[in-house]
């Protein structure tokens, strides 16, 4: 904590400090649509609203299809823009995601990460973002509450870098974190200010040859998301990719920018090692299990077992070469996913890290870990066994199940 | 692709259109084209009223319309909205 500003403790679970950072934040727009376990963001947001604690255009919409419209529309004004879904809110956005990173709109969102129907459930999995994984729009999962809010002003700054100009997902598990209170250090205004800054616009040329900055403008007018036919249309989507490519850098700079500031580091800001460097058996995870797979670490270290964890903080994009090159040291791997791809043969969290590490010379052996879907618990003594698992395939070199589910009843 | 045509890295952000639309040449897909019979046209021009993409034009210099087939899309609204019937789409 040295040199770091100065800051005060408050009690706010993950919602609360997601309000919180976009009202430092100095948001232009808000639009959103409550669903639960976002709700208590935008009524918090609200309540901000009403007292004059901030200046922001707040806008109840319809829907969430209409909520993602509306910033995106605020974001092509040149305005700082935030939002707040969760669950069949987000997959209702689903269209407006992609017209939203396609038009390059910087709107951060914070996701309250919840399962999707049917069944009807309200609590806490990763079924909705991961199913947005390829919606182009960065996707941060944070640890915890505190992580949460910092996470926040950093979206900004990422979403608004003009190497990168990509809407940005903030996710934080529903109820685990949404709805947890924990004691959240908090910036002081003025350094929030000036670490976010106001937003930069690139500069584009219009169709009168004239280059201006990217923003509707009734002096300078310009048409954005145009019609883009098979001679165009890919392009931009090339265009895209270089964009998620740069955020990679991007991400990193600006979360050690930011750790410069508030004293607090995630890692790298794209993966958080824990007691990696020589660990024998390792588990990757998303989210705030990894809370708890610090603790059994510690226990299980403390017992002279090897254990490590890799923690995907940014999971799009995806920190590919990291992975390989964190994971190549272990020799077994357990790839923890809170959701499902139904018939994809694993998680998309394991899909991914198995991709990751298809070139590397060196790779442990890799097993898949459903969890938790529909806000199940993950216990300590759970993640134990996993460990233990992970004891047994790494001396006896037989991966029985590949693909194995915690928790589940036979 | 007409290597003419610029790639990812010259394009402009997001598709954000960099040329006047007069430039895009919209009626190149089509697969009908209007016909006129000049026997049968009155001139009344409601064609050049009708048409969507304003590719009927009048020209008084010449006291006479004319199709603007690089913007013609081929819909055949002319055709059909014409009262003396003088405009068939033909391929």
């Amino acid at each position: 904590m040295k040199n770091a500003a100065k800051q005060e403790v408050m009690g706010l679970n993950g919602d609360e400090a997601v309000a919180y950072a976009a009202k430092q934040s100095d948001v232009d727009v808000v639009a959103a649509y409550p669903i639960t376990p976002q709700t208590i963001i935008v009524e918090k947001f609200s309540e901000y609203v009403a007292n004059g604690e901030v200046n922001t255009e707040f806008m109840c919409t319809e829907s969430e299809h209409s909520a993602m419209t509306a910033c995106l529309a605020a974001a092509a004004t040149g305005a700082r823009t935030f939002t707040a879904s969760a669950s069949a809110g987000l997959a209702l956005m689903h269209e407006m995601l992609f017209v939203t990173s396609g038009c390059r709109a910087p709107v951060v969102m914070a996701v309250a990460n919840r399962a999707l129907s049917a069944p009807l459930n309200i609590h806490g999995d990763h079924s909705d973002t991961m199913a947005q994984r390829d919606s182009g729009w960065i996707q941060i999962y944070a640890e915890n509450a505190q992580e949460v809010y910092d996470s926040v002003f950093q979206a900004f700054r990422i979403a608004e870098h003009l190497d990168v100009q990509l809407p940005v997902m903030v996710g934080l598990d529903g109820f685990t974190l949404s709805h947890t209170l924990e004691n959240v250090k908090v910036l002081e205004d003025e350094a929030v200010k000036g670490f976010v800054g106001t937003r930069q616009l690139p500069n584009v040329m219009t169709h009168e040859g004239r280059t201006v900055p990217y923003r509707l403008d009734p002096e300078n007018p310009m048409t954005m998301g145009p019609v883009a036919l098979p001679n165009y249309y890919f392009e931009f989507k090339r265009q895209q990719e270089e964009a998620m490519k740069n955020a990679l850098k991007v991400i990193s700079q600006v979360h050690d920018e930011y750790g410069q500031l508030s004293g607090r580091h995630y890692g790298n800001g794209l993966v958080e090692k824990y007691r990696l460097d020589d660990a024998e058996i390792v588990i990757a995870c998303v989210g705030s299990t990894a809370g708890t797979v610090k603790t059994v670490i510690e226990d299980l270290r403390a017992e002279g077992v090897k254990a490590g964890l890799l923690r995907i903080r940014t999971f799009r994009p995806f920190p590919a070469e990291e992975i390989a090159k964190a994971l190549g040291k272990a020799k077994a791997a357990a790839v923890m996913d809170k959701s499902m791809s139904f018939g994809g043969n694993g998680g998309a969290v394991f899909h991914e890290t198995r991709h990751a590490l298809y070139d590397s010379q060196n790779h442990p052996y890799l097993v898949n870990y459903i969890y938790g879907l529909g806000g199940r618990d993950i216990s300590p003594s759970q993640i134990r066994k996993v460990y233990e698992d992970m004891q047994k395939i790494a001396q006896t070199g037989k991966v029985e199940e590949k693909i194995r589910y915690i928790g589940l009843r036979e | 692709m007409s290597s003419k045509e610029k790639g990812w890295k010259e394009l402009s952000l997001a598709g954000v259109c960099w040329k006047s639309s007069k430039t895009y040449l919209t009626g190149d897909w089509k697969t009908y084209q209007p016909v006129r019979d000049l026997e049968k046209c009155t001139k009344c021009l409601l064609c050049t009223i009708f048409c969507p993409d304003g590719a009927i034009h009048w020209k008084p210099e010449k006291g006479d319309i004319e199709f603007d087939m690089s913007f013609c899309k081929g819909c055949g609204i002319c055709a059909n909205e014409c009262p003396t019937k003088a405009i068939t789409m033909k391929i």
